[in-house]
Order: C-alpha cells, then structure tokens, then sequence
C-alpha cells in the first residue's frame, strides 16, 4: 500500500511530466481541477513505466498516483485493463505470439508448442499482420517494441535472449501497388512514396488535399464529402459528411477529431499497411477533418501493437510540425491543429469509438451509453469526430477530384472503393482495394484464389459472418451484404478451405470475444463466457439444446449489451453453425 | 449570533456553489458523506480552497491549499476581511442593509496587512489575497468548518471571525451562500436541537428565558431550574472543587476522549458515584459504579436523527436489542419511575409530538411529513410548512423582519500551549477515514489502512532526531509522556507532527493534549499541544 517506486521508475515517469515542482510547506496548487485536466497523462504514464521497466510495480503505480493525483484504485483499474501492461512482476523481454485465427492458419499451435511453457511467452489476441503470419510481437522493456512475421521458435527465442532480429519490412503485403497502379485510390501512396520523407509526399502532390480544402473553406469540404456519399470503412458504414456536419454545427467552441487507428478486429491489418505505407496522407487528412469541423486538437488512437506504424506516424507528425503542416496558423493560413499519437494498450473494445475516449481520458476503455453521440458529447464531453484511418484517406480525393468523382466508382450507396483484408487459405494474402460491387469470388481471384477446396469464407471479422462457397457472387456493398444479412464490417475477407479444424476456429472467436468484453454489461460479460463454455461442451459432449442455448445467450446479448461488442460477439459462431462449419446435436 | 446553532445550507447547495472554503476540516476522512456531496460541487465547477496546518487528503483535492500555521486562523480570517475591504470587495449593499458593527469590525482587522497576515499564519501574501479576492467575487460561496476551528481556546472567536468574512461578502441567506459548521456524527445536530447543552432547552430556547422556560414548566407539572447547567469542561472543574460527585454519562466516553486525560480519569475515579449508559463497554463504562446496557440507535431503536443540513429524519427498528439492553427512552423512565416520577411507557412517535409542541422549530414534522417528504430540513413551524432549505433568507428581506446580524470582531490570540526550546514541536490532532473517534465502535473492524497508533512527522524531522520510521520514541508535553512509535507523513511540514485520535490505548495522545478550553464553547484546545521527542535509549540513559 505504501510501496515506493524505483529511481527507474520515476525517471520514466518523470521524463513523460517533468520533474515535480518542488513542495512548499504552506500553500500547494493543484487539486481536483488540475488532476482532471492531467488525468489523460494516465496512461501515457503507464506506458512509460511499462516501456522503461517491463512491469507496473506498486511503488510504480502510487509514483503516478501521487504525480497526477489519481486514487490508487482508479489507476489500479485502468492499469489491469490492457493486456499489455502488466501489474505483476514479469521479465524484461516478452513475446506476445499470435494464435489468432489467421495465425492459427499459417501454423500458430505449432509454434507455440514448439515454444513450450515458457515464462516470457504469451498468447495473443491478432497482432493485424495476418498476410504473413505467424507473428509475435517482443515487448522489450528499455527498447522499441518489435514484431517478427514468418515468425519461427528460433527467430522469437533470439529476440527473447537479446539477439538482433530482423524487424518486420513494412509496408507489408498490399500486392497490387507492384503492379499496374491505375484504379487505386486509397493505396496510391503505398509503396511509391517515401513513408519517411516529407518532401518526397509533397513531390507526390501531398498537401494538394489541404491547399484544395483551405481554398473552398470548411463548409464546402463538408458539402464536398456528403456530395461524395462517403460511409465510414471501420465497420459502421456510417455516412462521413453527416456526422462532420453535425460537429461543425455544434454550438460548444472546443471540438476534437479522432482519427481511429486502433485496428483490431481479427483479421483486419488494412489500416496498419495504410499508415506504415503513407502515413502523411493519415496526418493530412485528419488535418483536413479539424479544419472542416472547426477542430484545433486532434489524437490519432493507434494499437500498441503497431510499433512500426506508430513510429512512422509520429516521424511524420514531427516533420508536419517543422513545415508549419501542423500547429498554429496551418500553411499560413490563420487556423490551428495540433495532432497527437496516443497508444492503447492491447484492448479491442478500445476500437469502439466511446470507449476509445475513455482510454484516451485516462479511464477504463469501457463504452459509453449513447446518446449523446460523440458528434454532440465525445472526447473530453466536447463534439467529436472519429473517423477511420481509411475513411480519412479517402477524403484526401474527394477535396481535391471532388465530391462527384468520387461517386463515378462504386454504386450510389457504396461509393468509391474499398480495402479488403485478405487472408487465411488464399495464395497471395494482402490488403486489395477494389471498387465496391465487384463480387466476393472476385477479390478471392485477385488475391491468387483459394489453396485447396473452398469451404467457407470469414466476413468482417470475428464480429463478421461464416458465409459458404454460395455467396461468391455476392456483390461486396453495403447494400447488397446487408440484404445477405451479413456484413463488410472492417473489410476482412478470410478463406477457409475444406480441411479447416472449424470448432478450433470458433473456439478461438469465442474465446476472443470472453477475453475482450469490457465486463461492463453484464450480458456481455456472463454471455461471452457462456458462449465459450457451450462450445467447448459441444465440441466434446454434444447434447440437445445447445444451439438453442447459443441461440438465447446472442439474443440477449444483442438485446441489452450498450456497444458493438456484445452485439456481435455471437455472429460469427452462430453463422459457422448455420453453415454446419460446427455443430453439435441437432 | 445569527440564531439556532445548525448549518445555513443544504447538502444540494454546495453541489451547485461556486467557490468552497474547506477552513479547518479533513472533510474527505472525517466526513466522507459530507464530501462526496462537496466533490460534486468540485465536478461542477466549484473552486474549491482548503485552510489547515496539514496537507491532508482532502486538501489534495483543492485548487489552492493555504497551510497555515495551527491556531492563527484569526489572524488569516481579518487579513482576509481586510483585504477584501481595502480592495473594494465588499459588499456595502448588504452591509448597510443587513448588519451592524462593519465599523468597528473594519477598525479591528485595519491592522492586518497581507505581509502581517503572512507573518503570523506563514502562508504567502499573494495567495492570501487570491482567497480574499476569489471569495469576495464568487456569486456563490460557502465556508464549511469543523474542528480545526473548534477545538481551539479561541474555539468561538475562530467562528465569529468566520461569519463576519460571510456578513462582509453577502455570502449567507441566499441559495448556494452559507455557513456551515461539519458534525461529527449523524446525529451531532440532533442532539443540540433536542436540548443536550447546559444552556438551552429543545429548540434552542434558551433556559434562562422566563417564557421559554414557562412553556416547559406548564406541560410537565414542574420547575426547570432556571440557570444554564454545566459543560463538560465546567463540570471537570466542578468535580476538583468537589462541587460534583455524582455523575450520569450516556453515550461519552471522557475517559478517553477528553484533553490531559490522565487528569480526566483521576476526576472521574474521585467520584462517589458514576453511571454510564452506552451501546458498548467503553473506558468510561469500565470506571463506573452502574452501566446500563443501551440499544444501538440504529436498527434497534425508533427515534430520528438530525443530519448537519438540519434534515431530521426517521429511523426504524429492525431488530430487538440483545441481553438486557434496552432502549434510551425505556432506561429513562424506568430511572423516572424508581424516582418516583410516573413518565408511563411513551413510544418515540409520542416523546417526538410532546417535542413538537414545545419546539416550535420542530412544530410541523410529524413523523408522517418525516416519511412523505424524506426528512425535513428545520425550521418547519406547522404541517403547512415545506421545511427550510437554508436559513437565513431574512437577512435579505426589505424591510427586515429583525435587528441587523452584528459583525463581532475578533482578536487574533496564539495557542496557550506555547513552543519553547524545551517543547519545539507543534503538534495536532485529527481523525482518519477508517476510524471513529476513540475507536470504541470502529476498532474492532478491520481495515487495511489503519495504522496502529503513531506519531506523524516529516522525514526531515526524523533524521534531525535520529530517529527511524518504526521507533517507538517518547513524546512529551507540559503534561505527560506517551511512548508511540513514528511514522512518516507527506502532509506535515518540518516542526508540525500529527497524531490521530482513535488509539487511546495504543497511543494515548490526550494524556499530551492541554485542557485550556474556550470560556464560551467549553471545547477544549487538542488542536496545539508544544511537545518534545525524543529517543528512548537517550531519556532511559
């Protein structure tokens, strides 16, 4: 209780806020007010002593307490929230190895068997590099976190002993940018500009998004993205101009912009290739957001388990500052916008918008109940626009072509394109943009077709739908995936051919799903354990009613969970049983 | 001076107030209900400044916290007034309107320039100023108290000095403006308006008033003696003259609680006679001839408590008291009886009626208004009556429906215990969050953060002394020596050390503390005690 943290300790901490201002014996400033305005230092603090140490000892967590005047408890419970800060005493160097379903696929059991059980080796949730699995990522205390990918016992055991190992190549497998480029819009950067160079964006004609935005001015963006009929490319679909506007007419002065890059969901790694590749078109278009909306402050929310598009990102945020890109008086042109990286800490739930504000306010990444929506009442309780990293680098077009040329691809309710993630059994696994329409056997063409008989396909994720080799002609669109009665959700097309351990694979989702869930609601918390639960049973003793009781645990889930989470957490499993991927006694 | 003895606002108000000055109270440990209504206040917006010796807990919590030097908050309080005068702060309106005396008052605090108040509370003349300035100019504002300013020799003057910074701002009689004096129990308040003072009966009605007096006489067939009784430091002193040898304790525990209390238990020893009435075998109980084994008032008796926003409100029996224990009202009179005074058996809804005939603050809370409404805040004089939210609203009125609220000045005296070479350390008293009072009711609950008993300083202190955390060590005052060990504290500055109330037996810290009480309150000063530490090994050798 009254444990004292370590001179390393605090200078980590120290070196995130500064020295403490020295004490006088009668008057003291600070309080409440000054705590609430540094609580969001919380977990940058956390991730520092975690960086510097490995672990988060007691005398740790009371060292930050006492500097941002945080009850022990309350930090306790934001600490304990992320699976990569640790609150018990670990080594220095960890591997975090993905056994996730796409990792699962390219041979994760085997590797973490080979590893066997050792105290510096854990499993994880997808690490979002599933075109080239397996993975695992060295959390190493003192130096720059690493991923390893064509992950092998050897490669991880030499991180974990000090060796040198070869850091993952970014931007990773985005397949078509070696090829004929015409028709990519999202991607046109990847792998042609120089992701740590300033200059060489701008010779590219990066900025040309910003100059056209400040030349028609903050309604016309506005007007220009609703003409484009943009929809939101993390999973909601939600129209991009509606809710731009909505902030903008908010009357409270102090508005934010959130660019979500906490890419999560499994199988997912579109984002990650986006911001590895191009990173400046993340900080240009989420400058552009501000603009438009009246934002001066911006944060880019981007997984921990991204070291190297977080560093990426933050060399072109620096260098965006130094060219006058970012700050005050943007290009000269009178207006502010200050952008900021913050890192989660190994939390899906973070991905949803509400409990993204929380993590970033320095409280658990629960979700919020809604309304007030974020465009009325979001981060720090001002009107906020989150938007997708995707979703933002499409705006860079749509301001300099216009908002009706971009809806000249795609179909009036889906415009434009769309970066699909594909993954598991198909040839060449990578992030494809295509325009929206073009059907599912198609993209599964592009990506080198199926190795193996095709026996299901993963859509959207683990909060997606298992669809069969009969809906390859579906057309992916919002539209035409909605009346499937499925979903795009953040675009992840998996391919599973016929000799896939399925009752593995939904083990894993639910699994996911029991270890994800904010605890929060109680459906959610007691329904994704139960879900679990009933799996396992029916994977061994299969009795009647089992999928009946799926059945009631996901509608209660979907009837009272507040966020997303809940609400999809069965989708998959019950879509696999539909498909007689799984199946117990009927 | 501005009339009953109870709280001006309602717990509501300081949830929506502007500016809160937490003066003298660690309201986060010992009144933790009272502060979480006061931290909504903070969410809200409310600036919140603290005054104490101690950089407590709940100074951690405000904006500005102004660490004075113990029992000079006389001295902060007309460096305030006066800067608030010479700033042009002060609300002259009100002034002229509502008081008297600002005249007088003026010339009584002229002297106390910012650089003097320094001096004397050693908190910086700039922050001194913002307090006056913030005060002044809040449209909102509430002084809330406890014993920091109480248990001084200077206990009421501490108050006054307090109410005339509230007559010179206008911050009293209106909605989120107030003052108001924390209790220490749940029903502290309670037993003040049912008439537990020497000089008051039910209501606050003063005993040496004919007419009040006559009101009581009339319904219950006797004479009430006609001079105020005595309090409890007047009783002490009665009990060395020897004028008091019988003495009826229900629900106290002097033998522990009680300044230079190794002296309080030799008086209480030379009694003739003692009877303690009271829930647990206390210290006190331990010492006397008769106890008479009570039921909790909580869960086991029917009754009501007053909160310190003046709600009265019910409590219900749930469970039958154990052994022989026996409710309060039952022991009475059955005492009444084998007095020879037939009180008959009334139940607590009919004592409360006869109280609400006689009380007229009480008059309209009958216990089924008590019910409807959730409590009731007094005065509520008839059944009509919604209760009063916060007191004072005819400070306000045109024209004034009674005489001008009189500024009372006040003169800045030290504590008598004074430091000298001999006695070099101030040291305080207070409570913590897990404990209650002299720990007769907490100390046999668990909690993972009580200490045993210590004495708090500051490490530099300690090293001075050559003292290690965990020593036991002898501390000594002008009136004994306690052998505790030391332990170390952030919220102390170098020559204030600190000791908590709760450990009689482990650490006896009333047998430091010096009886000088305060003529016009009875309290006695456990706030400023000169001690001296030393180590063991040396005062043995």
């Amino acid at each position: 209780m009254n444990a004292a943290a370590t001179e390393e300790e605090i200078a980590a901490v120290d070196g995130l806020l500064g020295r403490p201002e020295p004490t006088d014996d009668h008057v003291a400033l600070g309080g409440y007010h000054a705590a609430e305005s540094q609580r969001n230092q919380l977990l940058p603090a956390l991730h520092a002593v975690q960086s510097a140490v490995g672990w988060i000892s007691e005398g740790a967590l009371n060292y930050v307490c006492e500097r941002l005047v945080v009850p022990p408890a309350e930090a306790y419970g934001v600490a304990s929230f992320y699976a990569l800060l640790a609150t018990d005493e670990r080594p220095r160097r960890v591997a975090h190895v993905c056994d996730d379903i796409a990792c699962k696929l390219a041979g994760a059991d085997g590797l973490m068997d080979e590893l066997g059980a050792r105290a510096d080796v854990y499993p994880s949730p997808c690490l979002g590099q599933c075109e080239r699995g397996p993975v695992a990522l060295l959390q190493l205390a003192g130096e720059s976190d690493i991923t390893i990918t064509s992950a092998t016992a050897d490669k991880i055991v030499d991180g974990l002993l000090g060796s040198s190992v070869p850091e993952a190549e970014g931007p990773g497998a985005a397949p078509q940018t070696d090829e004929e480029r015409s028709g990519l819009w999202v991607l046109a950067g990847v792998g042609r500009v120089d992701p740590t160079s300033l200059d060489d964006y701008r010779r590219l004609g990066g900025y040309t998004g910003l100059e056209a935005a400040i030349a028609m001015g903050p309604a016309a963006v506005i007007d220009e993205i609703k003409t484009s009929n943009l929809r939101g490319r993390g999973g909601a679909a939600f129209p991009t101009g509606i809710k731009w506007e909505s902030a903008a007419a908010e009357d409270e002065p102090v508005r934010y912009v959130v660019c979500n890059a906490d890419e999560s969901e499994p199988g997912t790694f579109k984002d990650r290739i986006l911001i590895e590749g191009d990173p400046f078109a993340i900080v240009e278009s989420t400058t552009i957001a501000g603009y438009a909306v009246g934002a001066t402050y911006g944060y880019v929310y981007i997984r921990a388990e991204y070291p190297l598009a977080t560093a990426r990102l933050q060399a072109a945020i620096d260098q965006a500052y130094d060219a006058g890109l970012l700050g005050s008086d943007v290009m000269d042109a009178g207006f502010t916008f200050d952008l900021e990286v913050r890192r989660g800490a190994g939390a899906y739930i973070c991905g949803e918008e509400t409990a993204l504000f929380n993590s970033i306010e320095g409280y658990r990444g629960e979700p919020r109940q809604k309304p007030p929506f974020p465009t009325q009442a979001g981060l720090f309780g001002k009107p906020t626009v989150v938007n997708n990293v995707e979703t933002l680098v499409n705006v860079l077009g749509i301001v300099t072509h216009g908002g009706a040329g971009f809806t000249t691809r795609g179909t009036p309710e889906s415009t434009g394109t769309r970066l699909f993630c594909l993954s598991g059994h198909v040839l060449r696994p990578g992030t494809y943009e295509v325009e929206f329409g073009v059907t599912l056997g198609d993209v599964l063409d592009l990506a080198g077709g199926v190795r193996g008989r095709l026996r299901a396909i993963l859509l959207g994720g683990a909060a997606g739908f298992f669809v069969g080799p009969d809906m390859l002609d579906l057309p992916l669109t919002f539209e035409d995936t909605q009346d499937a009665g499925v979903s795009l959700g953040s675009g992840v097309v998996m391919a599973f051919n016929d000799q896939t351990d399925f009752a593995a694979i939904a083990h894993r989702i639910a699994a996911f799903f029991r270890d994800e869930s904010c605890g929060q609601c109680v459906p959610c918390r007691v329904g994704t354990m139960r879900q679990e639960e009933t799996l396992l049973r029916m994977a061994s003793a299969p009795a009647p009613g089992d999928s009946d009781l799926l059945g009631e645990i996901e509608q209660v889930m979907r009837d009272a969970s507040i966020c997303g989470l809940g609400h999809t957490a069965s989708s998959a499993i019950r879509s696999a049983i539909r498909l007689g991927l799984i199946g117990g006694v009927a | 001076m501005l009339g009953a003895g109870g709280g001006t606002c309602s717990y509501e108000e300081i949830e929506t107030t502007d500016l809160i000055v937490l003066w003298g109270s660690n309201a986060r440990e010992a009144h933790p209900i009272f502060f979480h209504h006061l931290m909504r206040g903070v969410r809200n917006g409310a600036k919140m400044y603290t005054v104490d010796p101690r950089r407590t807990t709940s100074a951690k919590w405000a904006d500005v916290w102004l660490g004075i030097d113990v029992g000079s908050d006389i001295a902060l309080a007309n460096t305030v007034g006066r800067e608030i005068i010479h700033a042009g702060l002060a609300n002259q309106a009100f002034i002229d309107h509502s008081t008297s005396g600002f005249d007088s008052y003026a010339a009584e605090v002229e002297p106390w320039t910012l650089q003097r108040g320094e001096q004397v509370t050693g908190v910086p003349a700039d922050v001194i100023r913002d307090l006056a300035h913030d005060y002044a100019t809040a449209p909102t504002a509430q002084i809330c108290w406890t014993l920091g300013i109480t248990e001084h020799h200077t206990a009421t003057d501490n108050v006054l000095a307090l109410i005339n910074l509230a007559l010179l701002t206008g911050h009293v009689g209106r909605y989120g403006s107030g003052l108001v004096p924390l209790r220490g129990q749940n029903n502290v308040q309670g037993g003040g308006d049912m008439g537990a003072l020497p000089n008051k009966l039910p209501g606050f009605q003063n005993v040496e008033d004919p007419v009040a007096r006559g009101k009581f006489e009339a319904l219950w067939g006797v004479d009430v003696p006609p001079k105020s009784g005595w309090h409890l430091s007047l009783m002490l002193e009665a009990m060395e003259r020897r004028d008091l040898r019988a003495l009826y304790v229900i629900g106290e525990n002097p033998a522990q609680s009680e300044a230079d209390v190794g002296h309080v238990r030799e008086l209480l020893d030379g009694l003739e006679f003692m009877v303690v009435q009271d829930l647990s075998l206390t210290k006190t109980a331990g010492m006397a001839d008769v106890v008479l084994p009570a039921a909790a008032s909580w869960a086991e008796t029917e009754g009501t408590v007053t909160s310190s926003e003046r709600r009265v409100q019910r409590v219900r029996k749930a469970l039958d008291p154990p052994g022989e224990a026996k409710d309060d009202i039952e022991i009475l009179c059955l005492l009444a009886d084998r007095l020879g005074h037939s009180w008959g058996q009334p139940s607590a809804e009919e004592v409360w009626d006869e109280l609400r005939s006689l009380s007229p603050m009480h008059g309209g809370m009958a216990y089924r208004r008590l019910d409807e409404l959730g409590g009731i805040q007094w005065p509520c004089p008839d059944e009509g009556h919604p209760g009063t939210q916060f007191l004072h609203a005819w400070l306000w009125e045109d024209p004034m429906p009674r005489q001008p609220a009189p500024f009372i000045p006040t003169k800045w005296v030290p504590p008598v215990d004074e430091l000298s070479d001999e006695y070099p350390i101030r040291m305080t008293t207070g409570r913590k969050l897990d404990s209650f009072n002299t720990g007769v009711q907490s100390g046999a609950f668990d909690s993972p953060m009580r200490g045993a008993g210590s004495i708090e300083i500051t490490a530099a202190d300690g090293e001075a002394l050559g003292v290690t955390e965990g020593e036991v060590v002898r501390v000594t005052s002008r009136r004994g020596s306690i052998d505790v060990p030391v332990s170390y504290s952030g919220s102390l500055r170098p020559g204030l050390a600190f000791m908590a109330i709760h450990f009689p037996d482990a650490a006896d810290v009333n047998r430091l503390t010096i009886d000088a009480w305060d003529p016009k309150s009875g309290t006695a000063e456990f706030k400023a005690t000169a001690i001296r530490i030393d180590r063991i090994e040396e005062s043995v050798s």
